[in-house]
């Protein structure tokens, strides 16, 4: 494994997506002398992927979503390469532009993330018919939603949805098809599927369930005038949403001695097959995936952590790539949901699951345990925040059930006098176990407990 | 849009539009009775003879009284001053007094039809309007299309806006006897509570506390089962509405001085100015009362009360500053700087005028003590300049004037020096922190964009550090606008509460500290 030294001088990383830049970062925090280059052509500057959806609805300009400062790339030193990257000479080491004279490099570091998903169907390059993973696609959307009279969303997952809630800022009227049986039910149990689909309901969005794509019609223009969907129904619409997952994009690969499957394939050390070149982000595929994990992983966090440990091992002795316990989050239009551990969508014995629901239906808790040690896998909550750290520390050690319903108050994160759910849970516990729980709080003593704190 | 909107927004521009045409009406006459009423008994025999011209004249609008007022007495004040007869000289503004009585007419007649047909029905049109808003939508964050808005970003609403606040400040504050036509129409409520006429004063208090009521239920509804936002917005309107408006008045009425018990030094300036000194002296137990509950407040109750909850129990909770920027001044407060830059132009500017109030009082305080010997009348000349710039230039005109330009918490950020106060008690010694949640950040940058501060949350929330800032306010819109839930305002052990290597919670292969 090839560290940085005396004659790798220059660093070269193609994407400014959250892996790249977190890796070009600690870097240079490790090194201060070292060239750094980061190409990329979606946009100048490192940009936020996740708040595509909020450029559109108006909460915020582009501007707004970019993490640093302009200035923030000079001082450090970071050359900002703004080009497409068409062909990677391996042999000579040497990048080739579109616009720009080539680049050499010593080091590579592939960071190209994903593409949007488009698969087989009939319509699917018919003007109107996108999905949304980079800038220009927002701008696509930004010109295909003009005028638009009704649009339909292909694929319950997380942007289907986000695109559901970008039409509907707009007022367009939305026909969401999900294959499964509820929303995203592939990933979530059935009773937080329900409650989000409850939810998408009560935002207008008209949710079709177990509703498949058959075809798109073009309109004699090149454009959409409607889908076709595997029961034969026609739904007239100007606008279709793809959300039907991504690929790593691999093109910039495909002819070159570097070895592909799903994904660039990946040691722990996000090496390649090749020395010297190394991947991160959406764009890898590990070739022994760490516990648990699958083969790909496309989120944000995964991301950053890629960057991270691909830095570290540049500068120092390498570690392999070991994630802590999963987490991630999301909102699905008001509802935020997060989840620490692993939850699957069903799960079998000795797996247990506790599950609470607010009366008024958008707020719920469920935690998955081990029925027999009554040690916690992993817990989801939807409207109800919780603290990452302290999930991160109680799964590690292997803490039970009964201490997170009994220290809830501690694990909670919502705002200050936000409605306080722990006495529900602990009942709704109780009532379901047969096991009785005394709440441990905090002794308040003094000057302290006077001021109520 | 519902029509019932419509017909409210209809009612408050109709409103605005009377608010603005009276101020050309009425007519003005000066008698010398007039004068009689207005008039110190050592200036009488000047005015009389120097204003006998305008005696009987009828003007028809304020603008042509107050240009030929004006006129007659510097022509009086400017032969003296060449003369160098200081003593002579008239250096008390009878303008706005001697436009107040001389003022009959329409307006001086109709004041309480006015005043219904301007503030109240501007009021009534406006919560009209608001009360709709979102209804029949699910409770969540209400900025879609905001970023599209003439008003809120710069657009030309926005910039009309900002020119006309501006416009009023710059009359309210050193040509009021133009805007006499608007002292009168709130003279019907003033009597009602305090038993005498209005003064400028009062009619922009009264304004003041119905922009932070009606906005304020505007709050309630954009953030509708928010409690947090909602419990400090109810917060800043009862302060503004009982403390900082009524109770002054009510003071008045029973003979007491002025004060507004939430005003604190050096926010209020003037606390320790000889004048109040002299006035809280000699109004017996109320006035030990207001002398030494402020002196309290600023040595005890600030501190300890930052220590525990940060500054913002005071600024986003209870200040009269801080609620008309979390009311009126909320469609606006994306328009705050974030850069590293204007954080440091910032701290040069607050911590400046802090040391200018404190030097200043110290100055007044000790020249009191030593009864003008040390100093003389020397200090009255710095009180002169600190309101001019601070009081009325910079916490008025740029503090409200600036919203739809760069924010709503000008003033707040840039220049309250009581803000400063708290600010170092904050970043310093207190239990307050904004709270990240391990790694969950996603950088989208709904915090810092929805920053009325200026400060850019994201950049500590993305490397998993507290935010424990000497600006914050503790407004939290930005927890409640993180779609992440990341971010959670929190008072708890100092220990900790800084960190200035961060680990972000989520990769065991290395310990990324953020330097
Ligand atoms: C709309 C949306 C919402 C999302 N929301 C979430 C979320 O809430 N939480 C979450 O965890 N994840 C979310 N994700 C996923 C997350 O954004 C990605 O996992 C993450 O951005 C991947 O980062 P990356 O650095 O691997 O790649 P990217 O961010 O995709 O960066 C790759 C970069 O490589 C550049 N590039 C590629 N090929 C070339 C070439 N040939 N030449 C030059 N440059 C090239 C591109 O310009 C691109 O900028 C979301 C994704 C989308 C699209
Ligand atoms: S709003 Fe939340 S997720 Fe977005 S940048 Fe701020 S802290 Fe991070």
């Amino acid at each position: 494994m090839a560290q940085i030294n005396q004659n790798q001088k220059h660093i070269v990383i193609i994407g400014n997506g959250i892996s790249g830049i977190t890796c070009a970062r600690h870097i240079r925090k490790q090194d201060s002398d070292i060239r750094i280059t980061i190409i990329s052509g979606e946009t100048e500057h490192f940009y936020s992927r996740t708040a595509l959806m909020y450029i559109y609805m108006g909460h915020m300009k582009y501007h707004h979503t970019k993490p640093y400062e302009d200035h923030f790339w000079g001082k450090n030193r970071l050359n900002l390469v703004h080009d497409w990257v068409t062909e990677i000479d391996i042999d000579n080491k040497k990048l080739n532009l579109e616009q720009s004279p080539p680049i050499e490099y010593d080091l590579l570091v592939l960071a190209l993330g994903s593409k949007y998903n488009t698969f087989g169907w009939e319509g699917k390059d018919l003007k109107g018919v996108q999905g949304l993973y980079n800038y220009q696609d927002l701008e696509d959307m930004e010109a295909n939603t003009r005028n638009c009279q009704r649009a339909v969303i292909v694929g319950g997952g997380l942007i289907g949805i986000e695109m559901a809630e970008m039409l509907r800022s707009r007022h367009i009227p939305v026909t969401f098809l999900v294959r499964e049986k509820e929303f995203w039910n592939n990933i979530l149990p059935e009773d937080e599927a329900r409650l989000v689909g409850r939810h998408i309901r009560e935002h207008h969005i008209d949710l079709r369930l177990e509703t498949v794509l058959d075809k798109i019609i073009d309109d004699g223009n090149g454009k959409v005038k409607a889908v076709i969907t595997q029961s034969g129904e026609v739904i007239p619409c100007q606008f279709v949403g793809l959300g039907v997952g991504v690929s790593p994009n691999i093109s910039l690969i495909q002819d070159t001695p570097i070895e592909v499957d799903r994904g660039i394939l990946v040691d722990e050390y996000f090496a390649t097959n090749i020395e010297g070149v190394y991947a991160i982000g959406d764009c890898v595929q590990y070739r022994n995936p760490p516990p648990s994990r699958p083969k790909v992983e496309q989120v944000w966090y995964t991301g950053r952590m890629h960057g991270e440990t691909l830095a570290y091992n540049l500068t120092h002795k390498p570690v392999p790539y070991q994630p802590g316990p999963w987490f991630n989050s999301a909102k699905f239009l008001d509802i935020e949901y997060q989840t620490y551990g692993v939850v699957p969508c069903v799960w079998k014995h000795p797996l247990d699951s506790f599950y609470w629901e607010h009366p008024e239906g958008k707020i719920c808790f469920r935690a998955l345990y081990d029925g027999n040690s009554r040690q916690l896998k992993g817990v989801n909550s939807m409207g109800f925040r919780l603290r990452h750290e302290y999930f991160d520390v109680l799964l590690k050690r292997g803490g039970t059930i009964e201490e997170v319903i009994s220290s809830l108050h501690e694990a909670s994160f919502d705002q200050e006098f936000a409605e306080d759910h722990h006495q529900h849970i602990l009942h709704a516990f109780e009532s379901q176990t047969g096991i009785k729980l005394y709440p441990i709080k905090k002794k308040r003593k003094g000057l302290l407990a006077l001021f109520g704190l | 849009m519902k029509n019932i909107q419509k017909l409210g927004l209809s009612l408050f521009f109709l409103a605005l539009l009377i608010f603005n045409v009276i101020l050309c009406l009425g007519t003005f006459q000066l008698t010398e009775e007039r004068l009689e009423e207005i008039a110190k008994d050592e200036h009488l025999e000047v005015l009389r003879k120097e204003l006998r011209p305008m005696f009987g004249v009828k003007y028809t609008n304020s603008f042509a009284f107050v240009y030929n007022f004006n006129n007659y007495l510097d022509g009086y004040n400017d032969l003296q001053k060449d003369e160098q007869n200081w003593d002579r000289v008239i250096w008390d503004d009878y303008t706005l007094a001697a436009a107040r009585v001389s003022s009959d007419g329409f307006v001086a007649n109709n004041r309480l039809v006015l005043l219904f047909m301007t503030l109240f029905m501007g009021s009534f049109g406006a919560l009209i309007y608001i009360l709709p808003l979102y209804r029949g939508e699910p409770k969540g964050i209400k900025h879609n299309g905001l970023m599209l808005s003439s008003n809120k970003r710069r657009g030309i609403i926005g910039i009309t806006v900002g020119i006309y606040l501006i416009l009023i400040y710059i009359l309210l504050y050193w040509y009021p006897a133009y805007i006499v036509n608007w002292v009168l129409i709130t003279d019907p409520i003033s009597r009602k509570i305090s038993g005498g006429p209005a003064s400028q004063w009062f009619m922009y208090g009264v304004i003041y506390t119905l922009a932070i009521l009606v906005m304020g239920i505007r709050m309630f509804r954009k953030y509708w089962g928010n409690r947090y936002q909602m419990l400090r917005t109810a917060s800043v309107m009862f302060f503004q509405l009982s403390f900082a408006f009524l109770l002054p008045e009510i003071l008045m009425l029973f003979n007491q001085p002025y004060h507004n018990f939430i005003n604190i030094w050096p926010l209020d300036y003037t606390f320790f100015f000889d004048y109040r000194i002299d006035d809280m002296l000699s109004s017996g137990a109320i006035g030990m009362l207001m002398l030494i509950s402020g002196i309290l407040l600023i040595v005890i109750g600030v501190p300890l009360m930052t220590y525990f909850y940060g500054k913002r129990w005071y600024c986003s909770w209870v200040c009269g500053c801080g609620g008309l920027a979390e009311t009126a001044g909320d469609p606006y407060r994306h328009l705050s700087d974030k850069s590293v830059k204007s954080w440091k132009i910032e701290r040069w500017m607050v911590h400046s005028v802090l040391v200018f109030a404190v030097v200043m009082t110290a100055f007044t305080i000790v020249n009191y003590f030593t009864g003008y010997e040390w100093l003389g009348h020397s200090t009255d000349m710095l009180h002169e300049w600190y309101g001019f710039l601070i009081g009325a230039a910079f916490a008025g005109v740029v503090g409200v004037g600036f919203y739809p330009f760069m924010g709503n918490r000008v003033w707040c950020r840039y220049g309250c020096p009581l803000a400063a106060y708290l600010g170092i008690v904050q970043r310093f010694k207190s239990r307050f922190r904004i709270t990240t949640n391990g790694g969950q950040c996603i950088s989208c940058g709904n915090c810092s964009t929805y920053c009325e501060m200026g400060i850019d949350v994201r950049w500590y929330a993305q490397r998993g550090q507290n935010i424990v800032r000497a600006s914050c306010v503790g407004c939290g819109v930005c927890s409640s606008v993180c779609p992440r839930g990341v971010l959670k305002l929190e008072n708890g052990n100092e220990e900790g509460r800084i960190s200035d290597m961060p680990i972000i919670i989520g990769n065991k292969s290395v310990t990324i500290k953020n330097q």
